[in-house]
């Protein structure tokens, strides 16, 4: 096989077991929700046909027995219940070590697909009435031989449509007698090659469904037509069927030698139907309203467009200094092109945060069975978007904040009852935008966190002094420092203390910020702040001893003169009064270890990140300017204070400065100035 | 397997230049381009290895010198041009990882193409850091060390940068 036929399949395989992944996990709350149904069995049938296509036989044979358990549910024969949901769950689990060909030795394959089996062999009395029809289709199975014909219609061909992949399925079902009807062939001067001119007859056995000759159409534009052939004398009354009561009413009586999905009792005449089951058709014209882009193309093409607004700063420059009016106008249009084209290549690298919900329901489905809390998952905002790069670094923080939300949040039911609580804790996942900003929220009903033990335990970790005074919200940001941990008992799951400084480090680092707010007793509420994108900013160009440094318009606060009498670095830490706060502030030539003597005019940027500021002494403020951030390499990645690089104009390299580790240098500075004041 | 492949797999074409009074030589396959020296810039507290980045057509691309982790101390002659200065832009693994790197040469030679049994292991007796080295070759001008290009740029990421 192809590589990137391959590469294709897994790609799509990955957005298949997500979209299975959740739609069982809706069944699980939406047991009836037939359209639910449907929807986890078209997955299983997508991966199942794909599967075979790329030659992965032993993926095909697996979710084929899947898939058959399901079809008994979409029939209504067997309810959905927890068990079965449960059970999917781990057969969908084992799907990716089908398609690596990891083996098998415990037999847990075989174990889930027999559970499977037993689960879903039992018939319920009475289908529920959603899938009524559907089910009726199937009860009317004849007991005669049934001849199927069908055609390939349009482009089929063209699209990519594989008859003789059709008609294994077929021979699969037993069908026999199989031939080619040649009556549609064209004269040679009418050939289009793209159009299937060739239609088939063939002979199924009684004991195939319409049902499941449906699904060998599913995902094909075919007409096709089944009829019961040389109708038996004694079918003149009810099928011989013991689900006949709902058959009945729906099925046309077979001496017409037809069986039509058609809801209509009686006069059903041989129709040939033009088939495109309901579903399918939908999902095919948004199949090919969507490309499927490889990220690394997506890269490159936002490393062009960065380029291009680089170069385009350059020529709107020669062109002002030109004064040639034809030149400018040009030079502006080539600004508002690049602009354009800037923007809809950012909104092509925005991705819905649903990508990442499943893994999160899967999560919490787990860790309440575990840990014997009920609690409901709710998700507001899945749709919001945010940059591909945003929301891949977001997928571990926020499953540390969902797992201490449940594990060390959230009340066994007993505790929930003591407290009048509903015995099921909720947990809300939220996100919306606001502003150029993306807010998340995780959001618990569970026991909240208790200011007078993160204190004490603070002041047992030597993080604060027993005198500090404190507001409750530092308090509780003292969570995010290294080393601390309030979990009485350290759990398989968390409470290892290493959980949230990772968390607030990487949302730091993605140029966020967290938030932490819990009432005692009610809940607790984490509010992660992520900018839009990361790809390019508003950076504010500054020169320090001859060298050029960007720092982030998005956290630059004002910009101020440094006051004569402190030139000099003082010995009590350097600090500037503004307004009436103190801010502490760093001479980067020091931070940088710049050559030469700074000029005697000199600016302070006060820069803030999160609830901290900091200033930053530069030789000479330059001018804002759009930066592409570029990332450094692995070589550079422990290179103090510069979070990425940027092209400037001229083709030079300026570095950007790292604002979060510039206020945090700032916070040493202040308590390394008060003990020496001390 | 025509001939032709055969023997093109018994052979490495390689790219050699000078470090200090050094002879050095590194596979073809894995270099990108050769170019005159551009504009740097220094990255505060990078350390010796790779204390600038540059701009290769868009890319911000470390510019790395092979003195450090060779040992290698003496400048080389005197009367080697000025001008002759190169950066070689190189693909290296860092820990697995493709990424793009430059080096600096201070000359740089020939690309020459030589069968791989006369390549000979770095005798231990040598001073040279044998992690770093592939081997080494008889040239017309004295032996030319083949620096293990990952294995070198693997080793110095993994320095804190204040080293």
């Amino acid at each position: 096989m192809n590589d990137d036929m391959a590469s294709i399949f897994r790609e799509e395989l990955r957005d298949l077991l997500e979209s299975l992944e959740r739609g069982l996990m809706d069944l699980k709350s939406r047991p009836e929700d037939a359209g639910l149904v449907n929807q986890v069995f078209r997955d299983l049938h997508t991966v199942k046909g794909s599967g075979a296509m790329f030659g992965f036989s032993d993926l095909a044979a697996f979710i084929h027995a899947f898939e058959t358990a399901f079809d008994r549910v979409r029939s209504g024969k067997v309810p959905v219940t927890p068990d079965l949901i449960r059970l999917g769950l781990s057969a969908r689990d084992e799907i990716p070590g089908l398609v690596d060909g990891t083996p098998d030795p415990e037999g847990r394959r075989d174990g889930i697909l027999s559970a499977l089996q037993v689960l879903t062999s039992g018939e319920v009395a009475a289908p529920p009435p959603a899938t009524a029809a559907p089910a009726a289709t199937e009860a009317a199975a004849p007991s005669a031989p049934s001849r199927l014909t069908f055609r390939l219609t349009g482009a089929a061909l063209a699209l990519g449509s594989r008859p003789e992949l059709l008609l294994n399925e077929l021979r699969e079902l037993g069908a026999q007698n199989i031939s080619a009807d040649l009556t549609r062939l064209p004269e040679l001067a009418g050939l289009d090659v793209d159009a299937c001119h060739v239609g088939w007859h063939m002979d199924l056995p009684p004991a195939v469904s319409r049902g499941q000759v449906e699904d060998v159409f599913m995902f094909a534009d075919a007409e096709w037509s089944l009829e019961t052939a040389a109708p038996e004398p004694s079918a003149s009354g009810l099928p011989a069927n013991d689900d006949a009561e709902d058959a009945a009413p729906v099925v046309a009586p077979q001496a017409e030698g037809v069986a039509s999905v058609a809801p209509v009792a009686g006069a059903a005449s041989p129709v040939v139907r033009r088939d495109a089951p309901p579903a399918a058709a939908p999902a095919a014209a948004e199949a090919a309203a969507t490309v499927r882009v490889p990220a690394e193309r997506l890269d490159a093409l936002m490393d062009s467009v960065g380029e291009l607004v680089t170069v385009e700063a350059r020529l709107t420059e020669l062109a002002r200094q030109s004064r040639d009016p034809a030149l400018m106008a040009t030079a502006e249009q080539v600004t508002r092109l690049a602009g354009r084209l800037r923007d809809a290549a950012m909104t092509m690298r925005m991705v819905p945060l649903r990508s990442l919900v499943a893994r999160f329901r899967r999560l919490i489905h787990g860790l309440s069975d575990t840990l014997g809390k009920p609690v409901n998952f709710v998700v507001i905002g899945e749709e919001t978007e945010l940059d591909k790069t945003v929301i891949e670094k977001l997928a571990d923080p926020l499953v540390h904040i969902l797992r201490n939300a449940i594990d060390h949040g959230m009340e066994l039911p007993e505790g929930r009852a003591a407290a009048g609580k509903e015995p099921e804790g909720t947990i809300e996942l939220s996100a919306a935008h606001a502003g150029g900003e993306v807010l998340i929220r995780v959001r618990d009903d569970g026991r909240g966190m208790n200011p007078e033990v993160i204190r004490a335990k603070a002041i047992e970790r030597g993080l604060i002094t027993a005198e500090a005074v404190l507001t409750e919200s530092q308090i509780f940001t003292l969570v995010f420092e290294p080393g601390f941990s309030t979990a009485e008992a350290v759990t398989e799951l968390s409470g290892r203390g290493v959980g949230m400084d990772v968390v607030r480090r990487t949302i730091e680092g993605l140029r966020g910020r967290i938030d932490i707010e819990s009432a005692f007793g009610k809940g607790t509420t984490v509010t992660l702040r992520l900018p839009l994108t990361l790809a390019i900013i508003e950076g504010l160009l500054v020169e320090v001893a001859g060298e050029r440094y960007t720092l982030p318009m998005s956290s630059v606060q004002e910009i101020v003169e440094l006051p004569a009498d402190k030139l000099k670095p003082s010995r009590s830490g350097d600090f500037l009064d503004i307004r009436g706060h103190f801010v502490p502030f760093l001479r980067l030539r020091g931070l940088f270890n710049c050559d030469g003597i700074a000029p005697s005019e000199q600016n302070v940027v006060i820069l803030q990140s999160g609830e901290g500021r900091v200033g930053v002494v530069v030789d000479r403020i330059i001018g804002t300017n759009q930066t592409v951030i570029k990332q450094m390499s692995k070589l550079h990645r422990r290179a103090r204070c510069i979070s990425g690089a940027t092209i400037l104009g001229d083709g030079s390299v300026a570095l950007i400065v790292d604002v979060p580790q510039l206020v945090s240098s700032g916070r040493a500075q202040t308590e390394g100035g008060k003990e020496a004041a001390a | 397997m025509n001939v032709h492949d055969l023997n093109a797999a018994r052979s490495v074409t390689l790219v050699t230049m000078s470090i200090g009074p050094q002879m050095l030589a590194i596979p073809a396959t894995q270099l990108r381009e050769i170019i005159d020296p551009l504009p740097m810039t220094r990255v505060p507290g990078a350390g010796a290895f790779a204390p600038w980045v540059l701009n290769v057509r868009g890319t911000v691309v470390p510019l790395a010198d092979l003195r450090i982790p060779l040992g290698i101390t003496d400048p080389g002659p005197d009367d080697r041009p000025e001008d002759a200065r190169r950066f070689m832009v190189i693909e290296v693994e860092i820990d697995g990882d493709k990424a793009t790197m430059a080096i600096t040469a201070d000359m740089v030679h020939e690309v020459v193409t030589i069968p791989l049994t006369r390549i000979e292991p770095v005798p231990a007796t040598m001073h040279w850091p044998a992690d770093y080295l592939r081997g080494l070759f008889k040239g017309s001008d004295g032996f030319v060390l083949l620096p293990d290009l990952s294995a070198i740029f693997s080793a110095m990421a993994q320095r804190p940068s204040a080293a």
